[in-house]
């Protein structure tokens, strides 16, 4: 129990399977195709400053619509009685237990041209189209990560010292004083750390836009998808762009919260 | 009071909208899996898709591969990971922080990145020492987003056990491995059991390490349907969906029985 060695097969396997994959990215990223160091896979990388700008923005939307569905849900489950509490819990996590793409799929489904949501709505009289758009591409991001930002916000919550609801009362707080000065504050690191796990798979997938957004809703992962088979060079230099980036973005984040947040 | 009861009513249709977000997808490829025909026009109850499932080899070899990959690679990452956090427990200041931080990196970057990274190794590897990525390479990199998740789930549990428990065995006679295996393992029980939850959570969820790392032959079910959803998607995987759904309630049922069942005992002491 006092010996160190425990965690030399561990250590190895880090520097192995994380340590060298990165710096092979970074190496990657600086060769041309013909192995020299070069700064052209950069360049290349530069035609795509839009679809990084239009990736970070729909990551933005979805973690606020994310955070400002979860909050209000994570304080209404905190005053449940605890069973129930344990039960609503349960039903958030059952969705993300089945397969990311099935998930995704069953949006395609409901979503589509003469789905079930297009014939209950032309039954009303509102006729469109709800896939193939940005607004699809948020649904399905909202509907992946939602549980990651419900469950920080609701940890956290519930780990509120109910004293401290009183001692407020007590000393004449409403109800709105004891959210905004009590509950609110304490809440913080839950909502730091479910903006982080929402916002950085957002920023980061394949796939839903693919399936669910328009030509123009390409988002950065599908690039290094489409990229990284044909010239990796590119595709390492776009993923160091967008591994600096989400790193930058945790520091921010660890600037406004303590380090346990983030983890 | 009036106010009360009102936000209580309003609480609940909240709970009920976002469940209906949530269970609507779900619910409607559960609902076309009984479908008859072969679209999603509604032509009669049928359960022809779930028979034509089962006789599905390819879904169903990849269904096999998916729980294979996930119960290898989580009790590999929890054996692993459970000896990592004991040993980085050791550590002190600043070099226990690097090597923590070194082991959150899998946590924080983007899948997409990590899966990137770890194909160039193996493409790299795979030249070296002549192999070609497949079963192995999906195995080590699904160890290798799962192990950081046992370590964060077991070092607390360390933390937190009396260290003269362990003491306590080795004068009691016990060898170090035996002082182990009796004792301490019991202590950080609940923590090991949580992080190979995780990392079979995780595991079978995977979708695009996996796709970065498979090869060319190899298949879980999430690069095989990534793969149906390229052309027609047939209704078989409405059927997939609608099973896999009934399987996690049935896990979430027992587990939910067992918790009320432990709680019950603790109660009664």
């Amino acid at each position: 129990m006092k010996s160190r060695k425990l965690s030399i097969p561990y250590l190895i396997w880090m520097v192995i399977f994380t340590m060298i994959p990165l710096v092979m990215i970074g190496v990657t990223a600086f060769t041309d195709k013909d192995g020299h160091f070069s700064f052209e896979p950069f360049i290349n990388a530069f035609q795509y400053t839009n679809v990084f700008a239009k990736s970070l923005w729909i990551a933005l939307l979805s973690t606020a619509i994310c955070l400002v569905l979860a909050y209000p849900l994570a304080y209404i489950i905190t005053k449940m009685k605890r069973s129930t509490q344990n039960t609503v819990i349960m039903l958030m996590m059952i969705p993300m237990w089945m397969n990311f793409l099935l998930r995704i799929y069953a949006w395609i489904i409901l979503l589509q041209k003469n789905g079930p949501l297009d014939m209950a709505l032309s039954l009303l009289g509102i006729h469109g189209t709800y896939i193939g758009n940005t607004a699809a591409v948020i649904v399905g991001m909202v509907y992946e990560y939602l549980p990651f930002m419900v469950l920080p916000i609701y940890t956290v919550m519930s780990k509120i010292d109910g004293g401290l609801i009183e001692a407020a009362q007590d000393l004449g707080s409403n109800s709105f004083y004891v959210f905004k000065k009590v509950i609110f504050p304490l809440s913080i690191p839950g909502i730091i750390s479910g903006i982080t796990m929402v916002f950085v798979p957002s920023a980061s997938t394949f796939l839903v836009s693919q399936y669910l957004g328009g030509t123009d809703d390409i988002m950065i992962g599908d690039v290094i998808d489409k990229i990284f088979w044909t010239d990796q060079n590119t595709g390492a230099a776009i993923s160091l762009v967008l591994m600096i980036f989400i790193f930058i973005f945790l520091v921010i984040m660890n600037l406004f919260g303590d380090e346990e947040a983030i983890a | 009071m009036k106010s009360k009861r009102k936000s209580g009513v309003l609480s609940k249709i909240y709970i009920a909208l976002i469940m209906i977000f949530l269970y609507a997808p779900i619910a409607v490829m559960i609902f076309f899996s009984f479908n008859k025909g072969n679209t999603i026009v509604w032509k009669g109850f049928s359960l022809k898709w779930y028979s034509a499932l089962f006789n599905d080899r390819t879904l169903m070899g990849a269904l096999g591969n998916t729980l294979i990959i996930a119960t290898l690679a989580s009790l590999f990452a929890t054996v692993l990971g459970t000896a990592a956090a004991i040993g980085i427990n050791n550590f002190k200041g600043k070099k226990r922080a690097v090597i923590q931080n070194v082991s959150n990196i899998p946590i924080i970057s983007p899948d997409i990145v990590m899966g990137v990274s770890l194909m160039l190794l193996f493409t790299f590897f795979g030249v070296l020492f002549n192999f070609e990525m497949g079963f192995a390479t999906v195995l080590i990199s699904h160890i290798c987003f799962c192990v950081p998740f046992v370590v964060l789930n077991v070092m607390p549990r360390i933390k937190r056990m009396d260290p003269s428990l362990y003491d306590a065995a080795l004068d009691l006679g016990c060898n170090q491995w035996q002082a182990f295996f009796k004792v301490v393992i019991f202590e950080l029980m609940p923590g090991i059991i949580s992080g190979f939850l995780i990392s079979f959570t995780y595991s079978l969820d995977d979708f695009i390490i996996t796709h970065f790392t498979q090869g060319a032959r190899f298949q879980t079910l999430s690069t095989e349907i990534y793969a149906l959803l390229r052309r027609k998607i047939p209704p078989t995987i409405n059927a997939l969906s609608a099973l896999l759904f009934l399987a996690i309630i049935i896990i979430m049922v027992l587990i939910n029985l067992r918790d009320r069942h432990e709680e019950k005992i603790k109660n009664g002491r």
